[in-house]
């Protein structure tokens, strides 16, 4: 039968065809008279097992499977940005704009557009010796990313042929490689890598920088690395998806892939309509010209919801390799691997623990380790930071899934369903949390903020130790009771939560905090703290140490500092000193007095 | 007319198994005739060479293995739909059981539905008064959402869905555009009555379609009543234009019935007995609600569930919560002190608020202030559980305060009578009223230009 399979099995997902002996594991496969995507996952003999991408209802015993030749792969050239793609890179616009307000099955292999023309301007000449990751021209793809065409990953040569700068499709032949083999390789503007081999670089190179997120609680208390890891667990309603479009919309990589993996439609939609709107906060671009979306939301196939995580994690590297900085987010891991767990279901696979299969946390693992910041091929230097939403069943971090992945990740943003019922948001729990890249930061912070930014951090810290530890007496007997010194940790404990750690998404003032003005709050209520502290600790009560319109001017101050604005800052610095200075003297004199 | 096949190979529970099948089609219909003249339907829902396993949706019971006949019907599960189907009532399978016949259409529709594209997606923003104080003003319900009910058993979530039927007004110019899709999974009698009858007083029933699977009818038809309803939604909405309202009860009902082909099917189960796909099972159905750019009508989707025990983490909420827009959560011990709709505030929320509320759609003060009243209200559980330690009497002064808030927001705004419709500006109103009970510097969530504005006037 010449290379082709016959449908044997089908149960769900999950398609097992004869005569498959042609075929190899991990070859991407059309299943049936509609062709549906599949890929090979096992060959026994000569049936192979498919776990196919689109919904087998309507597929028919022994309907034919026919080989690709080739593992599941990408299509990476210039037309990705701003868009979104399925699970399988299958641009869902272009479905729309052919009628598809609903997804059919059988839609082929589709991926970027080929008809498109790119503005491209060649940045080698004849004779050049390229290697493999070696740019051979530049395309001013959106606003904000020159798409930077290079040799694929194991080929290298010389320039025998080269196309003038002018306009080209991704079909076009650009330049004509020789090796020394005599082997000529045609170079166009994209290139296909299969999604399940990470991109080969030159060098992993040790995490240094800060990527800079806007978010008050993450940058200065739970920093996250650029090249590093970060997972964001918390139940239904506690602030995943919110925290992952903040950290899309404001963090400072060059470049977003976000996927929306299993998660709600309207999620995407949001995105969607919002991202062309907002702008860039230090290029003043729409944000959708430097984003790239992977839809496969709940209701979409679940095989292609596995494959989801993939394909966005090579899009990243395939960007990574033109020297970007490139931040990843996955809402959320926990569907991709109940998708693993469904698919090893159907296989019937002994089940490890809830059901999921044995190789969960190995997979969880190889996936992050696709992080990094590095040297490329081509000598840039580039990074991928994943930041992956955990939904935990039931809100309980002891299942696996949240389990194996905080072994693997360097930040953990524990969300918490009190804080978020109490509407504290971001509902990051800052007893639970915590970031691994603060030691190897703190040059970074030292160097571009202050050197005494993860002091104080580590002060305020203490300070919400202490409080939560003061708490369990509070609900025991009462606020009242507690002696000023420990009474006046509770009000600034109140308001580092109030003032700092509580940001609304929604608010034009409050979304976004640049790092200096960070800072500058901290060092206010720093300030604040020493000196009412020293008061309480001088025997002036809390009743004079608490000025209530200076506490909440400081409570209130992240609504008025969009931009720097160091003079607020200044004044609030002023105020405190003004107050407590006359305080302390009052009460010198007034004790005098009494002398 | 296709070939009937007379033989089984097995029956057991929802489950029929036939050999020597050689071309089913995977998710097909057949028709099992049992004993020479009733009509059973199934799926094909796995195939093995020529071996095929069919779940029924009437059960095997009374099926033996060589008095059937069963004819496979080549296609997925379809229902005829036209503008007929409004003020008819449906059986749990789609079928007429009023006695006003059949349904002529042109066209008969896939009941499995196909997942909307997220580019064609329209954003909802535009609000549904309720004129319920605590969802209008805590938890606003929006055009095109899917807001669930997390309720137990003996909790009036009927009535509450009811009430919202009866009152949402959607706006003027759009009125007598709407319609509704009621899906009863496992309820009794008296509920199904109960909403035919809040239907009929609410003046809404010639725009009611029903499809009913009682406590008392097959089980396993459970498993297609929330689709032949989400399916006629998707009609009445997307070809119709209209602005539909889908009730679907007790999904609980639901969940079970799939809980039990999974394990007739022996799969590995995951939580409490639950098959694994649970979670991508229920997205099927709610991700049907929502809006099309370019298309008028939109389908909101008010799903009520009753959580096992009243414990919110088991699987049927939890998986719900995961999915759903947000969750209106109804409590126990809100019901017993006398407070109707118990809703509880703290868990619940309203994911699409965010975006359909504030200047441009309610009133500038409404996100704040919303905000400002779940960060006091959890104040008070914390002051209550003190006071309980402690007594009240032994509270500080701004404690009391606390305690006298929270009492005055149960009483005076989440209390209301079933009859009452409150409109959106009062329900504010109200909400400013119990500001004033706690000191200025405690409300932290409001902007203060809007607080200068707003509070005490
Ligand atoms: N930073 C934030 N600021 C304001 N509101 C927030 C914030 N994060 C979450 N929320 C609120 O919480 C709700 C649920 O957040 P979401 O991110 O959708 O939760 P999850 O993805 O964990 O289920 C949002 O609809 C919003 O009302
Ligand atoms: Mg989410």
């Amino acid at each position: 039968m010449d290379g082709k399979g016959k449908v044997i099995y089908i149960n769900g997902p999950v398609v097992k065809a004869e005569h498959m002996v042609d075929f190899k594991v991990r070859e991407m496969v059309m299943v049936g008279e509609k062709k549906l995507i599949g890929e090979v996952i096992s060959l026994e003999e000569e049936i192979g097992t498919i776990q196919v991408y689109e919904d087998t209802t309507g597929l028919r015993i022994a309907e034919e499977v026919y080989s690709t030749g080739k593992p599941l792969s990408l299509r990476l050239g210039p037309g990705i940005i701003g868009n979104i793609f399925d699970g399988i890179e299958r641009p869902l616009s272009k479905i729309y704009a052919g009628g598809g307000q609903f997804i059919p099955e059988g839609i082929g292999l589709i991926s970027l557009d080929e008809e498109k023309l790119w503005n491209t301007e060649i940045t080698v000449k004849k004779g050049d010796l390229l290697k493999s990751g070696d740019v051979f021209a530049h395309i001013q793809e959106t606003s904000m990313i020159i798409h930077k065409a290079m040799v694929p990953p194991g080929i290298k040569g010389k320039v025998i042929r080269v196309v003038d700068n002018g306009y080209y499709t991704i079909r076009d032949t650009i330049l004509i490689l020789l090796d020394e083999e005599g082997n000529n390789y045609e170079l166009k503007l994209a290139q296909e890598w299969p999604v399940r081999q990470p991109r080969p670089v030159r060098q992993r190179m040790p995490l240094e920088k800060l990527l800079i997120t806007g978010q008050r609680v993450i940058d200065t208390f739970f920093p996250l690395a650029k090249g590093g890891t970060a997972a964001i667990p918390g139940g239904f309603g506690t602030g995943k998806t919110i925290t992952q479009h903040q950290l899309a919309k404001w963090s400072d990589a060059d470049l977003i892939v976000y996927i929306g993996c299993g998660e709600r439609g309207n999620e995407m939609t949001e995105v969607l309509e919002d991202f062309p709107k907002l702008k860039d906060p230090n290029t003043g671009n729409p944000l959708l010209d430097r984003t790239v979306l992977i839809a496969n939301t709940s209701n979409m196939p679940v095989a292609a919801r596995e494959a989801s995580i993939y394909t966005g994690i090579t899009i990243a590297e395939y960007f990574r390799d033109m020297g970007y900085n490139v931040a990843l987010m996955a809402d959320s891991t926990s569907r991709w691997a109940e998708a693993l767990r469904e698919i090893s279901g159907r296989l019937e696979e002994m089940p490890a623990e809830e059901g999921y299969p044995a190789y969960l946390a190995s997979r969880l693992a190889a996936f992050y380790e696709r992080a990094g910041y590095c040297k490329n091929l081509n000598g840039t230097e580039g990074s991928i930071s994943i930041i992956g939403a955990v939904s935990p069943a039931g809100g309980d971090f002891s299942e696996p899934v949240t389990k194996y992945t905080k072994r693997i990740v360097g930040t953990f943003l524990a969300l918490d369903r009190e804080l978020a019922h109490a509407r504290h948001f971001p509902s990051i729990n800052w007893l639970l949390s915590y970031s691994n890249y603060i030691s190897i930061l703190s040059d970074w912070f030292s160097d571009k903020v202050a050197s005494d930014l993860m002091e104080i951090r580590s002060k305020m810290m203490g300070i919400l130790q202490e409080e939560n530890k003061l708490m369990d007496i509070v609900k025991l007997v009462g606020e009242d009771v507690l002696p000023d010194d420990q009474r006046i940790i509770l009000e600034i404990a109140r308001i580092i939560k109030v003032g700092y750690l509580q940001q609304n998404a929604f608010h034009p003032q409050d979304l976004y905090t640049i790092l200096p003005n960070q800072y500058s709050m901290l060092k206010v209520i720093d300030k604040l703290y020493d000196r009412a502290y020293a008061c309480i600790k001088e025997g002036i009560p809390l009743s004079q140490v608490k000025e209530e319109k200076l506490f909440s001017d400081i409570s209130l101050m992240k609504y008025q500092i969009s931009e720097e604005k160091p003079e607020l800052f200044q004044e609030l610095i002023e105020r405190i000193n003004g107050y407590y200075d006359s305080l302390e003297n009052r009460y010198k004199e007034g004790s005098t007095d009494e002398d | 007319m296709k070939i009937k096949y007379l033989k089984l190979d097995k029956a057991e529970g929802p489950l029929i198994i036939m050999d020597e099948v050689p071309d089913a089609i995977y998710g097909e219909i057949v028709d099992i005739e049992v004993s020479g003249n009733e009509h059973r339907t199934g799926q094909v829902i796995q195939i093995d060479k020529n071996k095929v396993i069919i779940q029924v949706f009437q059960g095997s019971s009374g099926i033996s293995l060589d008095e059937v006949a069963v004819s496979f019907s080549g296609k997925p599960m379809q229902i005829p739909l036209s503008h007929e189907i409004l003020g008819r009532v449906f059986n749990g399978m789609g079928k007429p059981i009023d006695g006003a016949g059949e349904i002529y259409a042109h066209q008969d529709y896939n009941i499995n539905g196909r997942p909307m594209n997220p580019v064609a997606r329209l954003y909802p923003r535009n609000y549904i008064q309720t004129g319920i104080s605590t969802i209008d003003g805590l938890m606003t319900l929006i055009r095109g959402q899917k807001l669930p009910i997390f309720s137990g058993d003996g909790l009036p979530h009927n009535q509450l869905a009811a009430q919202i039927v009866r009152q949402a007004r959607i706006s003027e110019e759009e009125a007598g555009n709407f319609a509704i899709v009621f899906a009863a999974l496992g309820i009794k009698h008296d509920e199904a009555d109960f909403f035919a009858k809040a239907f009929e007083e609410a003046g809404v029933m010639d725009w009611v379609t029903m499809f009913l699977n009682l406590a008392d009818d097959p089980v396993m038809e459970r498993i297609i009543t929330p689709r032949c309803a989400l399916t006629a939604a998707e009609y009445l909405a997307f070809e119709c234009g209209r602005e539909v309202l889908v009730i679907m009860t007790d999904m609980t009902s639901y969940c079970e019935a799939l809980r039990e082909i999974s394990s007739a099917r022996e799969e590995v189960p995951s939580r409490k007995g639950y098959p694994g796909y649970l979670y991508s099972d229920l997205a099927s159905l709610y991700e049907r609600a929502g809006m099309l750019k370019n298309t008028k009508g939109s389908i909101t989707q008010i799903a009520i569930l009753t959580m096992p025990n009243d414990d919110i983490t088991h699987p049927i909420p939890d998986l719900t919560g995961y999915i759903t827009e947000g969750q209106i959560v109804l409590d126990r011990s809100l019901y017993q002190l006398g407070i109707y709709p118990p809703i509880n505030i703290l868990p619940s929320l309203s994911r699409l608020m965010k975006d359909g509320i504030g200047k441009e759609f309610t009133r500038e003060d409404h996100p704040d202030l919303a905000n400002q009243v779940f960060s006091s209200y959890s104040k008070v559980q914390e002051i209550r559980a003190l006071a309980q330690i402690i007594g009240e009497d032994e509270l500080s002064e701004i404690d009391r305060k606390y305690m006298e808030f929270g009492r005055q927001l149960e009483e005076k705004f989440a209390k209301q009578d079933f009859e009452e419709y409150r409109d959106l500006n009062q329900t504010l109103d109200t909400m400013w009223k119990l500001m004033e009970i706690l000191p200025e510097e405690e409300l932290t969530r409001i902007d203060p230009v809007l607080l200068k504005k707003y509070l005490r006037k």
